[in-house]
């Protein structure tokens, strides 16, 4: 009981003093809304096109608002040193982190129904295999909270942070098959495809959203959820090594 | 207050970082309810033994028990039983002051009215009522001070943990400070302190280790470390025209006198034998200082301290002044 009192209180405080917080919120907002404005603009009147969009629009807004976040709240506040408090507070490092990175992870979800909403209003949203739709996007928060935690993790100061993060994630959007099919790619690039997360979360995206998925989808739920505790794992390890030194 | 149980434990307790041996292989016990003191200069290893006790820092070698329980191995295991006050505040600058003490209790799961009557009641404790609603951003260096101690010990913790917890703030706040810790001990915390302040440390300690260079020199009572003083011969002498330059001059010319400067205008010397005030006023007049008074006064644990570790009181109280005001 104590330690969910903790926990939520973590989550709560993170809540009050970054996500919801009026540049955030529009920011969350606006990122996705400007995305998806534009594409959808692009695409123009062909409304059937919107659904092909979503997967690749809602992984690149689940990807920004959950990186870009860790930053802050992680690295600014280890450089401003309250996260010493947290270190020093009776809770095992794991939960601690956890109730750390849910709140990017909520935020992460919340950003990705921003283009469905939009997409709602635009084209005929039936059909869509929401018991695919939702679980991977909840999967495609989590590992790429945990990717951000990871980034954050191994940076000193948060534009370093941030720096980092873009290196990840723009080669992502290209790589993972988030707007063209893996498949388009030059046969060289592919094997990289297979090796970031979102490559699956946007296949289940593909399924779900047009039925035009290309693996199976337990084999990308299940490759996805191994990234989060690979990226979860690798992040803890090296908060006990770089940061209780 | 103390009742012998021991609640700290070390031995050989070591720590470096690259070339650098922060702390290299200390060895002390603590009694429960008992102030105990870490003095010592910049870069002695204080902050690094607290780090490495409190769970912010892994030991290279060395046991650690808090309460009985080692926590060599798990840093986390004792957490729950400490306080811990840190050498720069630490809270949040984005929330208020009261804010703040209701998330630190929370951490420690204590339960919402249980936190906010703690977080009032430490706030009034503090002088800071007025100040619950401010952000902490704005508060000055000693509300900022009094309040993470306030964090500090938001879930009374059995050891409390201060790291010079009155450097860089005005006479008046650091009074406050040590009348605070002096109560908190006499109410049965045990207190581990680090000064540079000798006469904080002698104030407010029943025990004191001086500590240099990673290593513990002397540890005692404040009796059993002034004992060492027993038979020591102190003259002061007061000097126009400067005689921190004279100091040097001085021991090399009085191979038996132990000297330190006090300020620009004063030197202090200790010898084992009574000092012969006419050949020490000669050599400094001669030196082109202006004796005007010289007096014998009582040995204290600063003659004790600059003699067993060879450092400067007044040096090492000048280099923390100066790294307080940059702060
Ligand atoms: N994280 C670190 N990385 C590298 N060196 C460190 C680190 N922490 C401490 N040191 C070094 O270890 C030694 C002991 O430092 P420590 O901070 O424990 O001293 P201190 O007694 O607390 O000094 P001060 O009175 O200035 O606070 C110093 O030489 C310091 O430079
Ligand atoms: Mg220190």
């Amino acid at each position: 009981m104590k330690r969910w009192i903790a926990v939520w209180n973590i989550l709560a405080k993170d809540m009050r003093s970054y996500y919801l917080k009026p540049p955030n919120i529009s920011w969350g907002l606006l990122f996705p809304l400007a995305w998806t404005g534009m594409f959808f603009i692009k695409s123009g009147a062909e409304l059937d096109g919107v659904r092909g969009l979503l997967p690749g629009l809602v992984s690149v807004s689940v990807l920004f608002g959950t990186t870009s976040m860790l930053a802050v709240t992680v690295t600014f506040e280890k450089k401003g040193r309250s996260f010493e408090r947290l270190l020093l507070a009776p809770i095992p490092l794991e939960l601690l982190m956890l109730a750390k990175t849910s709140g990017a992870m909520l935020f992460g979800v919340a950003n990705a129904f921003v283009p469905i909403l939009m997409a709602a209003f635009l084209t005929d949203l039936s059909g869509v295999v929401w018991s695919a739709v939702v679980p991977a996007i909840v999967l495609i928060a989590v590992a790429s909270t945990f990717l951000g935690l990871f980034i954050a993790v191994s940076a000193s100061e948060v534009f370093e942070a941030q720096t980092l993060s873009n290196f990840f994630r723009f080669p992502m959007i290209f790589l993972g098959g988030l707007f063209f099919p893996v498949q388009h790619l030059p046969a060289v690039l592919r094997p990289l495809s297979y090796a970031l997360p979102l490559t699956y979360g946007a296949d289940v995206l593909h399924a779900g959203f047009c039925a035009r998925g290309q693996m199976p989808l337990g084999l990308n739920l299940l490759v996805l959820t191994a990234f989060c505790a690979g990226l979860f794992v690798l992040s803890l390890r090296n908060i006990r090594r770089k940061w209780i030194r | 207050m103390t009742s012998g149980t021991t609640v700290i434990a070390t031995s050989d307790l070591a720590k470096h970082f690259g070339d650098v041996q922060a702390v290299a292989g200390v060895d002390f016990d603590v009694c429960d309810g008992e102030l105990f003191g870490f003095l010592g200069p910049n870069g002695a290893g204080k902050t690094t033994t607290i780090n490495m006790l409190t769970g912010l820092a892994r030991p290279d070698a060395g046991v650690i028990r808090i309460a009985g329980i080692d926590c060599s191995r798990n840093p986390k295991a004792a957490q729950h039983l400490i306080g811990v006050v840190p050498d720069e505040s630490n809270l949040y600058p984005e929330l208020t002051g009261f804010e703040n003490l209701s998330f630190c209790a929370a951490l420690y799961g204590m339960r919402q009215a249980q936190r906010e009557q703690r977080a009032r009641e430490l706030l009034g404790m503090f002088g800071l009522r007025d100040a619950a609603e401010r952000k902490f951003a704005g508060y000055s260096k000693g509300m900022k001070r009094k309040l993470t101690i306030a964090a500090g010990i938001i879930h009374n913790p059995r050891i409390l943990f201060l790291d010079e917890p009155t450097t860089g703030i005005d006479v008046a706040a650091a009074r406050q400070i040590r009348q605070l810790i002096a109560d908190l001990s006499g109410a049965g915390t045990t207190v581990f302190l680090t000064t540079h302040y000798i006469e904080e440390a002698q104030r407010l300690c029943s025990r004191i280790a001086f500590i240099v260079s990673g290593r513990i020199i002397r540890i005692g009572t404040v009796e059993q470390l002034m004992r060492q003083a027993e038979g020591r011969h102190v003259v002061e002498f007061a000097v126009a025209g400067g005689a921190a330059g004279l100091c040097a001059a001085l021991a090399g010319a009085f191979s038996h006198l132990q000297c330190q400067a006090l300020s620009e205008g004063a030197v202090r010397v200790d010898s084992a034998e009574p000092v012969r005030i006419g050949p020490v006023v000669r050599f400094l007049e001669d030196h082109g200082g202006e004796v005007a008074e010289a007096r014998k006064v009582e040995p204290s644990l600063e003659d004790v301290f600059v003699r067993v570790t060879g450092i400067e009181a007044s040096a090492m109280k000048r280099e923390k002044e100066k790294a307080g005001a940059s702060a």
